[in-house]
């Protein structure tokens, strides 16, 4: 198993405060990895330098074993690197139909193409309805995702990363504020990901975490508390004291 | 819906974006109507023509990039005095030729000055737009050796636009250039528009954070249409300069820049036609309104401009959804038609 | 020259005076107030109208003006600003571009279209000699009451609970108002202060900078360079971005049409340096000078 990615010492400063402190991980080809902690742990901290939406103040982030710690962030994408966002980053003028045709667009690098009509490649055709049918957005294909409700809107989120054809996709929070009966839509889409993309999730709902890791890191403070097989980590008491605090707090 | 006629219905939808709408086609129809129809007012349509055109300019960035700019007359005045000076010291005789090149000077103009809007504030973006437009204002006014300063450029003759057509008296000539070239360029627009490139546009408008996310240069791209728009704006500016034979500071304005905002707001923004609409209205509503209280126009237009605003050009477009429903079923029925389905 | 840098100051700190209220109100409430001008103008309105017409003392008309601007101002604030917070920049550059447009026309209509000015007092007129440098009595009182205001504005944001409290939610709203700081009085509260202030110094500005119902449309882009170069996160940054402008427009108007080192100095050479300087700080800090890059 080879590892697609991979942080070396990587901190991030924000004035007094260490938001990722000195984390160094490593992520196997084809992995199902869990990133949790309590909450301010700097998880979606950690995601921002990966995706460089955040540049670190030391460290380095390797993918495919090549440095793109000083790569910009939309050249990430076209790397292969891919990212949700826990609170919904959409568009809210565009239809789920027209934003997957644009993220399509833009991975066949016909972004800057001002001539042609944004719908006429029919060979993508098919790979639009399979996402709109598999994320379950076929019968709201055309409609302002403004208006959708938060449910389908979350499912979009995914579904839009998906349509970039990650190698590498981290989801931060997919199933936040979903309602219990839709989490299963969302689940389902996420276990449903090809074996060859690599799959780097942030939950809070240990449900979740345990019914689709196979190695769980475990960060608090900004730094790498624990890391290892779910089993283990599930095991470790260390984790639980972090999670819900020693006995004698309470 | 099985995979294949949810394919086709993708296919079906994004082509329905794009189509031309029957209005549309009614519109260029009147347009060029005017021609024949209406040749006592050429010379007002084709002021008319001109705002769209500059107006169109700003609706690429505004409305669909979402940038903010005041001082959009910058590239409008300096694609009039390139015009005007090319004809004047006889550079390029021909006007079409001189057109283009003046549109490519604005350009110019506009790549270079298009890094100053892609960082900071809608303010800094306002401050800065407002002051290239004032410094170029200043540098024209300064050089009245070469643009004639506060008096205007003059001394300028056009010569017949493709060594045929002279720029009459009544405009006649005049006002078909300005048709043609608005047709051809919102052509261009459209294509434009509707492209991989302008659905990148509007994704960066929406949620510049995704679009990146989605592997989008967002720089890049804004540079590129502002770039256009300066291209736009310069032809406008150029064609005011050839049909008047004359330049001016005013050209460079901030009045000039708020009045696009107006029409623009008027017309609405994001569907490439709101330009013209605006430009319309605004001119025909100037002309009434000077007439019935010269003095208190600006009092008049102030109040346009509050109430549209606190309405919410969303409930004004809710005003106008039966009359567009009504459109949609009649467009609907005549694909049906065509496509026999 | 040291005359140039003395009215300099005083044009500064009074553009300070008159655009700090604009300051407040894009960094508290994200709104960009173009109509700023208009309670400048009704200041300046106010004292000429006092003064002049009804011989109310200089500095009674003075506190009037600032206390009929702050009215208008919480008027105004509560009848049409409250529906443009939520909107969109672009809007509400439009729907201010109106409110101004409908001052001027009021203002053309109320008063005449030509300039006023205010009657001062006798004890203002005139200079004074201060070691060689000519120094303007008026100007000198503008400096005093403006150092006076800035002062006062500072110690107001730094040592009071209400200043603690606007500082919180210029900060950010959401967990000001989280913190059950009532951020819609303070709203109120400032934009009433910003307006008097602005009418403050378009009361005090009507012997150098010249009133007509035509003020806020002039002024407006100087309002607008201070606070843009100024910054939203302080005081220190409007203020020193006035003094700036100020003294950058006085000397630019004395030396328009003069020779230095030989080479004449074109007229409105002013305008351009300030522009100029303006799009070039505003290229090195797109945040402004002073401040922290969280603006939206």
């Amino acid at each position: 198993m080879s590892v697609v990615l991979e942080t070396i010492g990587l901190e991030k400063r924000f004035g007094g405060l260490t938001a990722t402190n000195n984390v160094s991980i490593k992520i196997e080809t084809g992995a199902r990895h869990a990133l949790i902690g309590p909450n301010g742990a700097g998880k979606t901290t950690l995601i921002n330098l990966l995706t460089g939406v955040l540049k670190p103040t030391k460290g380095q982030i390797l993918l495919d074993g090549k440095d793109i710690t000083a790569v910009p962030q939309h050249k990430r994408v076209g790397l292969g690197m891919v990212r949700t966002f826990q609170i919904n980053q959409l568009f809210g003028d565009l239809t789920p139909l027209e934003t997957l045709t644009l993220a399509i667009s833009e991975r066949n690098g016909d972004g800057l193409n001002a001539w042609t009509n944004a719908g006429r490649k029919a060979e993508f055709m098919p790979e639009i309805a399979a996402i709109l049918e598999r994320f379950r957005l076929a019968d709201v294909m055309n409609e302002r995702t403004a208006i959708l409700p938060y449910g389908k809107q979350r499912l979009l989120e995914i579904a839009a990363a998906i349509a970039c054809k990650p190698r590498v996709l981290l989801l931060d929070e997919p199933a936040a504020g979903v309602p219990e009966g839709e989490r299963h839509e969302i689940l389902a889409s996420i276990a449903a990901l090809p074996s060859d993309v690599t799959v780097v999730l942030i939950e809070h709902d240990m449900d979740i975490v345990f019914s689709f890791a196979k190695r769980i890191s475990v960060l608090v403070n900004g730094a790498l508390y624990v890391e290892g097989s779910s089993e283990e980590v599930a095991r470790d008491p260390r984790v639980k004291a972090v999670y819900l605090g020693e006995a004698h707090d309470a | 819906m099985d995979q294949t006629t949810l394919a086709k219905h993708s296919a079906d939808s994004l082509a329905a974006r794009t189509r031309w709408r029957p209005l549309e086609i009614l519109f260029w129809l009147a347009a060029f109507a005017t021609i024949w129809l209406a040749p006592t007012h050429h010379l007002l349509l084709a002021e008319i023509a001109i705002l769209g055109l500059f107006a169109l300019s700003l609706d690429l960035i505004l409305g669909y990039a979402g940038i903010i700019s005041l001082g959009h007359a910058a590239f409008f005045g300096f694609g009039a005095y390139t015009a005007a000076l090319l004809a004047k010291f006889e550079f390029i005789n021909e006007p079409v030729l001189a057109l283009i090149v003046a549109g490519f000077a604005a350009a110019l103009l506009g790549f270079v000055t298009s890094f100053l809007v892609l960082r900071g504030t809608d303010l800094t973006r306002i401050m800065v737009t407002l002051g290239v437009a004032l410094v170029l204002r200043e540098v024209a006014n300064q050089n009245g050796w070469l643009t004639g300063g506060a008096d205007g450029l003059q001394g300028v003759t056009m010569q017949p636009i493709l060594g045929r057509f002279r720029f009459d008296m009544f405009g006649h000539n005049g006002y078909i250039y300005c048709l043609v070239t608005l047709f051809v360029m919102t052509m261009v627009a459209r294509r434009i528009v509707n492209s991989p490139f302008g659905l990148s546009l509007q994704s960066i408008r929406n949620n510049p954070l995704r679009a990146a996310a989605l592997g989008i240069n967002v720089n890049a791209r804004l540079v590129v249409v502002y770039t256009i728009a300066a291209f736009y704006a310069g032809v406008a500016g150029a064609l005011l300069a050839q049909t008047q034979a004359f330049a001016s500071l005013a050209y460079f304005d901030f009045d000039r820049s708020a009045d696009l905002l107006m029409m623009l707001i008027i017309g609405g923004t994001g569907y490439l036609y709101g330009g013209v609409i605006g430009a319309m209205v605004f001119k025909i509503m100037q002309d009434y309104l000077s007439t019935l209280t010269p003095q208190y126009w600006l009092f008049w237009i102030g109040l346009l401009l509050v109430v549209i605003v606190m309405i919410g050009r969303d409930r004004i477009a809710g005003w106008a959804s039966p009359v567009r429903d009504l459109l949609l079923k009649l467009d609907m029925a005549i694909h049906r038609t065509r496509t026999g389905s | 020259m040291l005359t140039i840098l003395f009215d300099g100051v005083a044009y500064g700190m009074l553009l300070f005076v008159l655009a700090c209220g604009l300051s407040v109100t894009l960094g508290l409430m994200n709104l960009i107030n173009l109509a700023h001008g208009a309670f400048a103008m009704a200041g300046g309105y106010a004292v000429v109208i006092l003064s002049n017409n009804y011989g109310v003392p200089f500095a009674v008309s003075l506190g009037l003006s600032f206390l009929i601007s702050a009215v208008i101002g919480l008027v105004m604030e509560r009848a049409f600003y409250v529906h443009v917070y939520r909107k969109s920049h672009l809007e509400q550059v439009l729907f201010t571009i109106g409110l101004v447009f409908m001052s001027v026309a009021i203002a053309d209509y109320a008063m005449g279209s030509s300039q006023v000015f205010a009657r001062t007092p006798e004890a203002l007129q005139g200079q004074f000699n201060f070691f060689g440098v000519g120094i303007g009595r008026y100007r000198l009182l503008i400096i005093v009451i403006c150092g006076i205001l800035t002062i006062s504005l500072q110690s107001i944001l730094v040592f009071t609970r209400f200043g603690s409290q606007l500082r919180a939610a210029v900060d950010d709203q959401r967990v000001a108002r989280g913190l059950g700081i009532n951020v819609d009085r303070i709203f109120a509260l400032s934009f009433a202060f910003g307006s008097g202030l602005a009418g403050l110094g378009g009361a005090l500005g009507t012997e150098i900078l010249g009133l007509d119902p035509t003020f806020p449309l002039k002024y407006m882009i100087y309002f607008l360079i201070v606070v843009a170069v100024g910054g939203t996160s302080s005081i220190t940054g409007p203020f020193v971005a006035a003094l700036l402008l100020g003294i950058c427009d006085v000397a630019g108007k004395y030396y328009s049409g003069s020779v230095i080192l030989g080479v004449k100095v074109p007229q409105g050479l002013g305008a351009f340096v300030i522009y100029t300087i303006m799009i070039v700080i505003l290229i090195w800090r797109p945040h402004g000078l002073f401040s922290r890059a969280t603006a939206k």
